[in-house]
Parts: C-alpha cells; sequence; structure tokens
C-alpha cells in the first residue's frame, strides 16, 4: 500500500481520539515490570520514552537512549497472543441438579472492538499463524475466532531488532507487509502513515495528515534497510524439516536436556505456540462447574498424559517435540514453519538457550554424517 | 461456541461389568432430535464428560446401525473413568462427538480381514468385528487374532466363542501370562500370526493396542508380503479438545483426534516405534 | 442431626508446624460457611476440638513427624481416617524443621538448653508419608483455600483432586508477569517450583522462593548453575534450595552439592 501522508509526533492523540470514537478500546506498549508489554493506553504520554530494550540469551534490560522516539526498541514478551488466545478462559459450564440432570452452557468470549498499537511484523507474522490453527475449516475455535474479528492492527515498522531477533532469517520482518489496518514508519517528528481496508481507510481520513517529503521517504527506506542488516542471528540455510525428522535420535537432545529446565517458558512467549489444557473446576456449591482452559506447554507432563503413563517423560523428548514440532512438524500442518523470528524464546529463556545455535549444531551434525 | 466444543447431556441406559476393572456404558442423548441426528464411522471415539471432574475419550463399539444407544468400553484408570464405572442406568453425564476418522471398511467390502489386537478390552477393534459380523456376506474371510498380558484380562469370552462358529471365520488367542486350564496358546499374539488362514499379502488388516505390538506385527505382516498401505491401526494420545486444537494429542505432524485416530501403516511406519514421540 | 451424620466427617490435625496450614481452613471466608453446610467438622487442633480417635471420613494433617509421640499419634489417625490428607510443606515434606537433619542435632541440642534431658526428639525429622500412608498431598508454605475447595470437591465427588505437578514459570506466564530472572537477575526458583501459589512473588516483582516444593522433572543443578551466573555466592545458592523443602531429593542434591563448594 501506499504512503498516505504524514502524522506529526504532536498530533498522535488525535489517533487515540478517533479509535475512541469508533468504539475501540485501545492497546500499545507501555514499561511494565521492568519490560515494554502491552497495555490498556489512553495517550501516547504511556509509550516507552528514551528508553530502548537489551536483549541476549536469558536476559532483557531497558536502558536509557538519547532517542526520543517512541518505538525505538524491538519486543517485549508478549505478541498478540494473548489477546486472542486468552492464558485462561472459561469454554463452558455445567449445573446438576438435584435429580441428577446436567445442563451445558457457554458465554459467548466476548471482547469489545481493540485497536493494538506498535505491532511488529513477526507480531502480524505469528497472528496470521494462529488464525492458520484455530480458524481451521475443520473445526473453529469459536472464542478465537469472535476476539479476532475485534482486532484493529496499528502496525510500527520494527527499526531496532535486537540481539535476539531473526524474522529476517524467516522471512517474517522485519518490515510489515501483511494484514495491518494503519501501518507506520516512525521519523525524528513523527510517522508515515500506510492504510490497508475499510478500517485503515476510515481511520485515516479523519486524521488530517501531512504531505510526506521525499527525503522522508528515503530515510525509511533506509530505516527499513538497516533494520534487516542489523540482525546477528540466522538460521542454518538447508531443510530443517529434513534435518530434524532425521536427526530424531541425535545425541543432542540429551546435551539440550542437562541445561534445559523444561519450565515452559519458551512456549509461553512463543507467539505462535497455541497448545492448552482443559480441566473442570467445581464451585464449593457442589451444584456448578466450570470447565476451564488455560495455555499448556509440550514441557508439562500433562501434556503428553494417557491412562497412566507419560509418554514424553524425561526433557530430552520435550524438547525435541517443541524444535521438531515448531521447525518441520508445522510444515505438515500449515505449509510453512511455526516460527516467525521474533527471539523471544531465546531472551525469555532463563538459562538462555537459543534455537537458533541449536538448529546450527543439528544442521552441523547432520551434514557431517 | 462451535456445537462440538460444548458437551450434550446423555443418559445411561445400561451397563455391563465386562471384568474386573472394565464395563461397558449405553448411552442415549436426552435430546430426542440429537438421537436422531447421531452418526458415526466404528474406530471414532467420544469424550465423556463427568460433571466436576472432566473429559475422557472413548472408542465407541457398538453398530453404527445398531440400537437406539451407543456403547462405550472402558477401563478404569483415571479420575474420570473412576466416576464413569460407579454409574447406573438412569445417571446422567455429558457427550461430545463423535470426533476423528475411523476404520475404512466401506472401501473393503469383499475382502480378507485381519484383525489383530493387543492388550486390554481393546475397543475399537471390536468395533471392527461387531462391524463385519452383522454385514457377513459383505466381506471374505476374517481371521482375529487377539492377545492379553494375563489370562485373566480377557474379556467377552462369550463373544469369541461365538464368533468362533461363524463361517469363514478364525480367532486366535494369546496370554503371556496364563492360569492353568487356558485352552489357547501361551506366549505373544505375534506368535500367532504364522497360523493365520487367510491370505496375507491381499488381506487388509487392522490394528489395535500397544504402539511396539502394533510396530512388531506390521514388520511381520510385511515380511509374509502385506502390504504397508493395506494395514492400518488405531492410535492412542491424550485428547483433550477432540477438534485439533490443543495440540496434546500430536503424533509427529498428525493429530491424533482429527486426522486419527485410525492411521494408514504407510503413513505412520516410521514414527510408530520412536520412544517419546 | 440424623442429615448431619451423613456429611463426610473431618478432622485437622497437629504435628510440628506453625499452624499456618490449619489458617489456611479460617482463611477460606463465605467458602468456608459453604463447607462447613458440606462438611462436619469434628476435630480441629486450632480452633480446641479434640478427639483423635474419632472415625472420620477425612483427616488433614499438618506437621512433620519429630517425635515417637508423634509417630505413634499418626499411626492412630490413619487408622480412624478414610482419606488421609497431608497439608503444607512440613506434613508433606518435613517443612523447615527438617533442616536439622543436615545438622548434628545432638550438639545443639547440648549447647542451646539447660536441661537436654527434657528434649526428646526423633534422630530424624520427616513427612507423613515416611510413617504412614498418604493418600494426597497438598503443597506450600503455607497452602491455600484454592487448594482446599478442590480437595473437598473431588472428593466429594469420590474421586481424589488433580494433582498440581507444572512448575511456577506456567502460572506465572499465564497471569503475564515478565519473568524477574530475565528482567533482573533475581534467582527465581519458579522454574524448579510446583505452581498453585498463583505466582504470588513474581507478581510484586520479586522471586520465588520455592515454597510450594519441587514441581515434576526439575532440573535443578542446571537453574543452580545459573543462580551462580548472575553473582549469587555458593553459600546463598545453597540456601536456596536447603530451606523449606531441604528433605526433598530434587532440591537436597544441589543444595548440598553447592554448599559443599562454599
Amino acid at each position: 500500500m501506499s504512503f498516505r501522508g504524514f502524522l506529526p509526533r504532536e498530533r498522535f492523540d488525535t489517533l487515540f481520539s478517533i479509535l475512541h470514537k469508533i468504539g475501540a478500546q485501545c492497546i500499545g506498549p507501555t514499561v511494565k515490570e521492568g519490560a515494554i508489554t502491552y497495555a490498556h493506553l489512553s495517550s501516547s504520554a504511556q509509550f516507552p520514552h528514551k528508553v530502548t530494550d537489551q536483549q541476549e540469551p536469558g536476559s532483557y534490560r531497558l536502558t536509557p537512549t538519547t532517542d526520543a522516539r517512541w518505538f525505538a526498541w524491538a519486543n517485549g514478551p508478549q505478541a498478540l497472543k494473548p489477546l486472542v488466545f486468552a492464558p485462561e478462559e472459561i469454554l463452558w459450564r455445567s449445573e446438576r441438579n438435584a435429580t441428577g440432570t446436567i445442563a451445558f452452557t457457554t458465554d459467548a468470549a466476548q471482547m469489545p472492538l481493540t485497536a493494538v498499537i506498535g505491532v511488529r511484523a513477526c507480531d502480524l507474522a505469528a497472528l496470521a499463524l494462529q488464525d492458520q490453527h484455530f480458524l481451521h475449516p475443520q473445526g473453529q475455535d469459536a472464542s478465537y475466532a469472535s476476539r479476532r474479528r475485534q482486532l484493529i492492527l496499528i502496525a510500527v515498522n520494527c527499526t531496532h531488532p535486537s540481539a535476539s531477533c531473526f524474522c529476517h532469517a524467516t522471512g517474517d520482518g522485519p518490515e510489515v507487509d501483511q494484514d495491518y489496518d494503519l501501518l507506520l514508519d516512525e521519523l525524528d517528528h513523527g510517522f508515515a502513515v500506510r492504510c490497508s481496508g475499510a478500517t485503515g481507510e476510515q481511520i485515516v481520513q479523519q486524521l488530517s495528515l501531512e504531505p510526506l517529503q521525499p527525503s522522508q521517504l528515503n530515510e525509511i527506506d533506509n530505516a527499513n534497510r538497516h533494520a534487516a542488516e542489523q540482525q546477528t542471528r540466522h538460521l542454518p540455510a538447508t531443510d530443517l524439516e529434513q534435518v530434524l525428522n532425521t536427526l530424531q535420535e541425535s545425541g543432542r537432545w540429551q546435551d539440550i536436556a542437562e541445561r534445559c529446565l523444561s519450565c515452559g517458558n519458551c512456549t509461553s512467549v512463543c507467539p505462535s505456540c497455541f497448545c492448552h489444557s482443559q480441566h473442570d473446576v467445581p464451585a464449593a456449591d457442589g451444584i456448578t462447574s466450570t470447565h476451564v482452559r488455560q495455555w499448556d506447554s509440550c514441557f508439562t507432563q500433562g501434556h503428553s498424559y494417557i491412562h497412566g503413563l507419560v509418554i514424553r517423560n524425561e526433557t530430552r523428548f520435550r524438547y525435541r517435540q517443541w524444535l521438531t514440532h515448531k521447525f518441520a512438524g508445522w510444515i505438515r500442518q500449515y505449509g510453512r514453519s511455526g516460527c516467525v523470528g521474533c527471539g523471544r524464546c531465546i531472551t525469555w529463556c532463563p538459562v538462555g538457550i537459543d534455537v537458533t545455535e541449536e538448529l546450527q549444531g543439528l544442521t552441523e551434525e547432520y551434514n557431517n554424517a | 461456541m462451535h456445537d462440538s466444543q460444548i458437551p450434550h447431556e446423555a443418559v445411561v441406559i445400561s451397563r455391563t461389568q465386562e471384568s474386573r476393572s472394565i464395563f461397558s456404558i449405553g448411552l442415549q442423548f436426552t435430546d430426542e432430535e440429537l438421537n436422531k441426528q447421531y452418526r458415526f464411522q466404528p474406530g471414532q471415539f467420544n469424550m465423556l464428560y463427568v460433571f466436576g471432574i472432566g473429559e475422557v475419550p472413548i472408542s465407541i463399539v457398538s453398530d453404527p446401525q445398531g440400537s437406539d444407544e451407543f456403547i462405550h468400553t472402558i477401563r478404569t484408570v483415571g479420575r474420570v473413568t473412576q466416576i464413569l464405572e460407579q454409574l447406573q442406568p438412569g445417571d446422567r453425564l455429558g457427550i461430545r462427538g463423535p470426533f476423528g476418522r475411523g476404520w475404512p471398511l466401506q472401501t473393503l467390502q469383499h475382502r480378507d480381514i485381519l484383525v489383530v489386537t493387543g492388550g486390554l478390552g481393546c475397543a475399537p477393534s471390536v468395533s471392527i468385528i461387531n462391524y463385519i459380523m452383522l454385514r457377513r456376506e459383505q466381506f471374505g474371510r476374517l481371521a482375529i487374532v487377539q492377545g492379553v498380558k494375563h489370562s485373566e484380562d480377557l474379556i467377552w469370552h462369550d463373544h469369541y466363542q461365538q464368533w468362533m462358529q461363524q463361517p469363514d471365520t478364525q480367532v486366535l488367542l494369546a496370554a503371556d501370562v496364563a492360569t492353568h486350564g487356558w485352552p489357547w496358546h501361551i506366549g505373544l499374539v505375534t506368535e500367532l500370526l504364522p497360523q493365520v488362514e487367510l491370505d496375507i499379502s491381499q488381506a487388509a488388516t487392522m490394528l489395535c493396542g500397544p504402539e511396539m505390538m502394533m510396530h512388531a506385527t506390521a514388520q511381520m505382516l510385511l515380511e509374509s508380503k502385506a502390504k504397508a498401505d493395506q494395514i492400518w491401526l488405531s492410535m492412542e494420545r491424550n485428547m483433550q479438545c477432540a477438534v485439533g486444537l490443543c495440540g496434546h494429542c500430536q503424533f509427529g505432524p498428525d493429530f491424533v483426534c482429527r486426522d486419527g485416530p485410525v492411521f494408514n501403516y504407510a503413513d505412520v511406519q516410521h514414527r510408530l516405534s520412536r520412544r517419546g514421540l | 442431626m440424623s442429615e448431619q451424620h451423613q456429611q463426610p466427617r473431618v478432622a485437622v490435625h497437629k504435628f510440628s508446624s506453625c499452624d499456618g496450614c490449619q489458617l489456611a481452613f479460617l482463611n477460606l471466608g463465605e467458602d468456608l460457611l459453604a463447607l462447613t453446610e458440606r462438611l462436619d467438622i469434628v476435630f480441629f487442633a486450632e480452633a480446641g476440638m479434640m478427639n483423635e480417635s474419632a472415625e472420620v471420613d477425612i483427616a488433614f494433617v499438618e506437621g512433620s513427624i519429630s517425635t515417637a509421640k508423634d509417630a505413634q499419634r499418626i499411626r492412630n489417625i490413619r487408622e480412624h481416617s478414610r482419606y488421609l490428607i497431608t497439608i503444607g510443606a512440613c506434613a508433606t515434606a518435613g517443612g523447615l524443621q527438617a533442616l536439622r537433619n543436615l545438622a548434628k542435632s545432638d550438639d545443639w541440642v547440648q549447647a542451646i538448653y539447660t536441661n537436654p534431658e527434657h528434649i526428646d526428639t526423633l534422630d530424624k525429622v520427616s513427612p507423613v508419608r515416611e510413617h504412614v500412608h498418604v493418600d494426597f498431598e497438598l503443597w506450600g508454605c503455607p497452602i491455600n483455600k484454592n487448594q482446599l475447595i478442590a480437595l473437598v470437591n473431588s472428593l466429594s465427588l469420590g474421586v481424589l483432586p488433580f494433582e498440581e505437578t507444572d512448575k511456577l514459570c506456567m502460572q506465572c506466564k499465564r497471569q503475564q508477569h515478565a519473568c524477574v530472572m530475565v528482567t533482573k537477575g533475581s534467582p527465581c526458583m519458579g522454574p524448579l517450583t510446583r505452581s498453585g501459589c498463583g505466582a504470588l512473588c513474581p507478581a510484586f516483582g520479586r522471586d520465588c522462593y520455592g515454597c510450594y516444593g519441587p514441581a515434576e522433572n526439575t532440573n535443578a543443578s542446571a537453574l543452580g548453575q545459573r543462580f551462580d551466573g548472575v553473582g549469587l555466592l555458593s553459600t546463598q545458592i545453597s540456601n536456596r534450595y536447603l530451606s523449606i523443602y531441604s528433605n526433598e531429593q530434587a532440591f537436597a542434591c544441589t543444595g548440598q552439592g553447592w554448599n559443599e563448594e562454599s
């Protein structure tokens, strides 16, 4: 889509007013708990100011910067996943009356129109992956679908990839090219604006944009190119599906298991991971019960439990499941790898296990075999 | 909410204790409309919900065109099945289903069929046998090979006796460990395969039981010139949502609840014996 | 009254402990009223009701076994209870007082007490499961009301509750907290610790200290090395492991290893 104009920084909050007017709540990046996280926002004053993120395996630090831009950072621990695939929610309720009959009811998931500001290319790619899974033609997830319809996506191109990022290697970034309503490029004094679809068009119409200068367009081009070049992590240039399917009995899985805590942090921060468990929570009254689903992980024992047996009873099997599913199984399931290169599993692993390094090691083992 | 994501109320119509830890319950939906609409294939499963405890996936053993009730044969192992075991006619529970792909029986008419099962109950294989017995003229020879760990684990003695009497039907039984008076083979189920009286290279085979047993059986059948794509098997994994969303039942790239539980052996043979998959 | 007798009869017993887990009952608030309508509490140590030999359906046991008399009492309670449930770290795993198993406690007794002959304890403090069969263990120091409600609900439906064995990280991430180890280098025990507390400490920006005990499939040594990496001294690492759950194998080996390093 082509550029529609320039939104000066001091008028950015008109965007909040427009979104408010069309009935949307706004969610955007802010500093919380030592990280840049998505929260409900009412003005640009709540965006990160003069702060950037430094990421490396097992470490995330916010550090001061002289850069006055609001989006001079890569990403935080969450993507869009918690908004559409709720960490915990009630699927249905049951009530058993005195005669023993059971009635089932469900509250349709309700989420107001929700505009998310600051969405990255990796987040959009992951959302597309989750759409493939939860909006599957053979069985759509009702709660996901109802929340997904409510999203307005206001993307901001990423100009500050972290040391954990490798979206250029998966082909998912750093430049946004899909599924947005608005797309912003941040410049010193404001934002270049693009839009797509009816909602985007409606918002742009009300933003009273100023014309963009050719020098600004140049600057945007350079920034986006530079963002890709800054990325230091890569994926092995090989058929990872073949490597992983061949090396299922590799000794490297045990080597990883010596370091891995099997804690599930990687799968929780992964924007495409979809596993969830279901369980019943009976109320203290003895007659009502709720059927709850919550994020689960292939790193828990419950994940592979069948009648008295845990199939993946050791960490090496669990890590193998995670890596093989993400980079091989996903291709068979959904036609592409399940990794969008956001680097969260590297940064947020408490012991700093790096998927790109493990894949590199496996590839070398495969090539040497 | 997608209909298959919420249970419907069902009532227990009949109950049979098959062995110390195995029982069968016949069910009907309390909603008449649902009973009329309900269709399933042998090898498919339902999610059975017990109030306040949760759900468990159980294969359907009764015939798709059988009586008004659908029957589940269940072994008591966990929290849900402990309560299911106590249910009596008239008691209520929740049902979602049917789910998954069943046995391809409609495509196997006039073929010889070999059914090899190992372990307790093994309800998915009984659904095949029941189906063929009710449509005996539509199939060729039938060989049933059943193995159990201990002779006391064998259920449905009457059924086996009845099946033995049927024309063109062979029944072979084995127990790894047997009490005195066990008239059949003592040893592994695979040791019975040489006695099977049908042309294995032309037959369609259906397997059900522990993965290592299915793997070993399939290997032996291939040595007897069976074709890999003429062998089917029923897989078990942790099925919670039953509609391919929760991710627990993944077996390699397949979701057992949606892509299975019945798989063609040719599609899964390289994964079948892998530990921890 | 006749209706009362059909309700499950419940007893709450106390051994070597601080009474904190019994308080979880009193902290139930409104739910306590709902539960007392479904339960018949015949014995509650903290509330003063006493009859250790009454036949009960559910016996809750708080505290570890540290004297010969304790060992005798717990056998008596077991004989008179249909379900025996341990509540809290002490009854389930020995608790804080099991730290004396790591020391020469006789020397301490001699050094500390004026009349050491009055001190009559077993050589080792032990969890209840080492003395009698336990039907279900509630972990936590202290336990919370959600665990109690889930347990009573399950038992009243006729089965034991679902056992929570996941790591605390799972619960913490579902609540969307940023990891304190990753953002601050805090020595968080979450990756080893059983969930169930609601991620209380990380919710307030501090590291988990493992008060719900070891989760399943723990890798204590890898986390110990990470603590070393974030700058903890050997004694500090050892103290992380050898505290409330010093008697649990999953923590003890690594804790003792770092203790020897220091």
